[in-house]
C-alpha cells in the first residue's frame, strides 16, 4: 500500500469477496422466510406509495457520503449476515468493540485538547482540567512549533501562541508540565513533523522529574501521510519524514514501550472536506502504509502494531458515522491478519480517539453548536471510541473560553452518566440499517484501497495529488449542496436571523506571549553549553546521512542539552530540503 | 464583432494563505467557486510569506487578492500583505479576507481597506458578489 504491491491484487480479491458475500444468503435467516419477507416489502411499498400520493417528493434521501437510502431496512437487506463475521466485543474481528465489557468496566477517556499562549498559560489550563476530573491530557501547539520554527524566527512573527502553545526548547516543556504527575497521566500531543523532537523533550522532562521513559504514557500524532493528504503541516519531502518516523518506531519499541508513536488520523482528512467513506479509506490506507514501514525497518508486525492507534472525526450524519467506526474495526483486524500476518490479538484490535467535527460548527447562532457536538459525541460513543474530545461551542469564533470548554466536557459526562448508553455494548448492533450501512462502508473502503493501490500506492497517490484532488472535489460538492439548500445547516441556510447581536464572549490571546517566549529562548541559549549542543546536532546530521543509524538517540541528546526545536529541524532541512505540494486545483 | 469593453473584462483574482497555515479547505472551495463564477483564478500554493503573496499579486497583475487564515495570525499577516502591495506598486489591488476572524478584529481590518472578513459557512454567492462588486466599483470604476 505504501509503495504499490507489485500486482499482488490483494485488494481486488478482497473487494470480490465482500461483494460475493453480500449477495449470498447467510446462515442466520431462512431463505424461504427472506422470500416471504421480500413479498411483504413489496406490499408495504404499495402502502407507502398510496400514503405519499399527492405529497410532493420532499428530497432525495442519501447519506452524507452520497450513499442512496431506502425508506426502510429489513432482514432482507442483511440476509448475508453471518454472526461468525460479526463476532463478540473483545474478540476478532472486533466489529462490536475492542474490549469485552466496553464502557461497563470504565467509560471512555475524556480527553480535551488544549493549549495556548505561553507554556505557563497552558500549564494552568491543564491543571484546571485535571482538577475537573478529566482523565487524559491533550496538548495543542502553535503554528511555529508545528512547522518546526523557533519563536524568534521571522516566519513565526505574529503566530506565537495564537492557536496552541509555543515550544521552542526543553525549557518550555518543563514549564508546561510543571507540577503535573507524569507517572499518573497520559499525555497526547498533537504534533506531526517535529513529533520525534517533542517525544524526546517529553522523555527528557520525565527523566528530570524521576519518571523513566519506559514508564511514560501518551501519544504523539506523528502521522505524516495525512499531513500531505489533508492537514498540510510538513517540513521535508515524504520519504524524509517517513525515515524519521521509522526511526521513532524503532526507538519507542525499545525505549518507550507505552508510548503511542503514531496516531493514524482521519480527523484532518475529514475536516479538509472528505466524505466518511474517504476518511475511512484514506486513514486505513495510511495505517497499512505504516505497517509496511515497520516491516521495512525489520520489526515483526506484532512488535509494533499493538502500539498503533487511530483518530477519527465524528460529524453530523449520525448513522453513517457509527457505521464508519464499526466497519473500520473489522477492516483493520481482517487485513492485519490476512495480509500482514499479525497474530497477537492486540495487533488486530483498532483503538481510536474521536473528536467532534470543528467544520460542523457555525459562527451563526453559536449555542446551536452545543447540540451538534452532543449528537456527534453520541455517535462516537455508540461507535465504540476509546477516548473523546468534544469541541466547544465558541470555536468558530476563536479558541474556546474556559466556560465553553467546561460545557463541552460536561456534555461527555452527561452522555456517560445520565443516558444509560454505556450499559450495553454496541447497542445498535443488529439494527438492519446500521448493519447494512456498515457493510456498505466496508465495501466502498475496499474499493478505494484497490484504486489507491492501482495508482501506485499511497506515496504516489500523494505526490500525484490524487488524494488531495479527491478531497477537494468532495469538499466543493458539499459546499454547493449547502449553498443550494440541499443540505440544511440550521442558523445558516435555514432559520437564520437577519441581524445577530454578538452573543458570546471569546478568548483573547495575550499578544505578549511572543515577547516572553523570545526572551526565554534568549536566556536558554545564553546559559546552555553550546559546544555540547553543536556536537549533538552534528550527530543528528550524521545519522541522517546513514540509513543504518537511528536519529532519535542523538536527538534526545540535543534536546537534553537545550538544543532548540528550530535548530534540530534545521539539520533536516539541510539534509533533506523542503516539500512543495503538487498543484492539484 | 466588437464587444463593449466591460464584456472583455474578466476578474483576475489571487487566492492566498500567507504564513504558517495549512487549513486549505475554504480557500480551495473558493478557488473553484471563483473559477465557476467566471474569474481567472491564481492560487498561491501553501505557506507563502506575505512578501511572496504581494509579489505574486503584482507580477500577475490581479484585480484582487483574497486572503484566508484560520490560525489566528490575520491581524499580522493581512495588514502586512496590504502594506507590501502598496510598497511594490500594487496599491490599487483590492484585498478581501476571511477565516476565523473575531468580531473585535474586524473594524481594524476594515479601516485598512481589507473587507469581506467572512467566517466559515458564509454563502459562496455572497462572497462572489462582494468581490465582483468591489472590482466593478473600485477597479473598473463602474457605477
Amino acid at each position: 500500500m505504501l509503495r504499490g504491491d507489485g500486482g499482488e491484487d490483494y485488494w481486488k480479491r478482497r473487494v470480490g469477496k465482500v461483494i460475493a458475500k453480500r449477495k449470498a444468503a447467510g446462515p442466520l435467516y431462512d431463505e424461504k422466510a427472506i422470500r416471504d419477507l421480500r413479498q411483504g416489502v413489496k406490499q408495504w411499498e404499495r402502502v407507502l406509495e398510496a400514503w405519499s400520493k399527492g405529497k410532493a417528493e420532499r428530497k432525495v434521501f442519501q447519506t452524507a457520503s452520497a450513499i442512496p437510502l431506502k425508506p426502510l431496512y429489513t432482514p432482507a437487506d442483511v440476509k448475508d449476515l453471518d454472526y461468525s463475521e460479526t463476532g463478540f466485543p473483545g474478540v476478532y474481528p472486533y466489529l462490536r468493540g475492542v474490549y469485552p465489557d466496553m464502557y461497563r468496566g470504565r467509560p471512555w477517556t475524556m480527553r480535551m485538547f488544549s493549549g495556548f499562549g505561553t507554556p505557563e498559560d497552558t500549564n494552568r489550563r491543564l491543571k484546571l482540567l485535571l482538577q475537573r476530573g478529566e482523565t487524559g491530557l491533550s496538548i495543542a501547539f502553535d503554528m511555529p512549533t508545528l512547522y518546526g520554527y523557533d519563536c524568534d524566527h521571522q516566519k513565526a512573527h505574529g503566530e506565537v501562541g495564537r492557536c496552541g502553545v509555543n515550544v521552542s526548547s526543553l525549557k518550555d516543556m518543563e514549564a508546561i508540565f510543571d507540577g503535573v504527575p507524569l507517572d499518573e497521566v497520559s499525555t497526547s500531543m498533537t504534533i506531526n513533523a517535529p513529533a520525534a523532537v517533542l517525544t524526546c523533550m517529553y522523555a527528557a522532562v520525565g527523566k528530570k522529574s524521576g519518571v523513566p521513559p519506559a514508564k511514560l504514557r501518551g501519544t504523539v500524532q506523528a502521522d505524516m501521510l495525512k499531513e500531505y493528504i489533508a492537514q498540510k503541516e510538513w517540513v521535508y519531502p515524504p520519504e524524509a519524514h517517513l525515515r524519521i518516523m521509522r526511526d521513532l518506531m524503532v526507538f519507542c519499541t525499545k525505549e518507550m514501550p507505552l508510548w503511542n508513536y503514531i496516531s493514524i488520523s482521519g480527523y484532518h482528512i475529514r475536516e479538509a472536506g472528505s466524505s466518511a467513506i474517504q476518511e475511512l479509506a484514506f486513514t486505513l490506507a495510511d495505517g497499512f502504509g505504516y505497517v509496511e514501514l515497520g516491516k521495512e525497518a525489520g520489526l515483526h508486525v506484532d512488535e509494533f502494531a499493538p502500539r498503533l492507534s487511530f483518530f477519527f472525526n465524528s460529524t453530523m450524519d449520525f448513522f453513517e458515522e457509527i457505521a464508519k467506526f464499526r466497519a473500520a474495526r473489522r477492516i483493520w483486524a481482517t487485513v492485519l491478519r490476512e495480509k500482514y500476518g499479525a497474530k497477537d490479538p492486540r495487533s488486530l484490535l483498532m483503538r481510536f480517539h474521536t473528536q467532534t467535527s470543528g467544520a460542523s460548527l457555525t459562527w451563526q447562532q453559536p449555542l446551536n453548536n452545543i447540540v451538534r457536538t452532543t449528537i456527534e459525541a453520541l455517535a462516537g460513543v455508540l461507535g465504540g471510541t476509546q477516548s473523546l474530545h468534544t469541541n466547544s461551542f465558541d470555536e468558530a469564533w476563536a479558541l474556546p473560553t474556559e466556560k465553553a470548554v467546561e460545557v463541552a466536557l460536561r456534555t461527555q459526562q452527561i452522555i456517560a452518566e445520565e443516558t444509560g448508553v454505556s450499559s450495553v455494548v454496541d447497542p445498535l448492533g443488529g439494527s438492519y440499517y446500521v448493519e447494512w450501512l456498515t457493510e456498505q462502508m466496508e465495501e466502498e473502503a475496499y474499493k478505494y484501497f484497490d484504486r489507491i493501490e492501482s495508482a501506485g500506492g499511497i506515496l504516489k497517490a500523494i505526490t500525484s495529488g490524487y488524494l488531495q484532488r479527491e478531497i477537494a472535489e468532495n469538499s466543493y460538492r458539499l459546499s454547493k449542496r449547502a449553498e443550494s439548500g440541499e443540505d440544511s445547516v440550521v442558523g445558516v441556510n435555514k432559520y437564520s436571523v437577519e441581524e445577530e447581536e454578538k452573543p458570546i464572549e471569546t478568548l483573547k490571546i495575550d499578544f505578549k506571549a511572543q515577547r516572553r517566549q523570545i526572551q526565554r529562548l534568549k536566556q536558554v541559549k545564553k546559559s546552555r553549553d553550546s559546544a555540547k549542543v553543536r556536537a549533538a546536532l552534528d550527530k543528528i546530521a550524521r545519522a541522517y546521512e546513514s540509513e543504518r543509524e537511528n536519529s532519535i538517540y542523538p536527538m534526545l541528546e540535543a534536546v537534553t542539552a537545550y538544543g532548540t526545536l528550530g535548530e534540530i529541524i534545521e539539520v533536516g532541512r539541510s539534509a533533506f530540503g523542503e516539500w512543495k505540494e503538487p498543484i492539484f486545483l | 464583432m466588437t464587444r463593449k469593453p466591460r464584456e472583455r473584462k474578466k476578474i483576475r483574482i489571487l487566492v492566498a494563505k500567507p504564513g504558517l497555515d495549512g487549513h486549505d479547505r475554504g480557500i480551495l472551495v473558493l478557488a473553484r467557486a471563483f473559477r465557476d463564477a467566471g474569474m481567472e483564478v491564481i492560487y498561491s500554493g501553501l505557506l507563502p510569506t506575505p512578501e511572496q503573496v504581494a509579489r505574486m499579486a503584482v507580477d500577475e497583475d490581479v484585480d484582487v487578492v483574497a486572503l484566508s487564515l484560520l490560525n489566528g495570525a490575520h491581524m499580522t499577516a493581512f495588514p502586512r500583505v496590504k502594506k507590501l502591495l502598496g510598497k511594490m506598486g500594487g496599491g490599487e489591488i483590492l484585498v478581501v479576507g476571511g477565516g476565523i476572524i473575531p468580531e473585535d478584529d474586524k473594524p481594524k481590518l476594515l479601516k485598512l481597506g481589507i473587507t469581506g472578513l467572512y467566517g466559515p459557512g458564509t454563502s459562496l454567492e455572497e462572497i462572489i458578489a462582494h468581490v465582483k462588486d468591489r472590482v466593478r466599483k473600485e477597479r473598473w470604476k463602474e457605477r
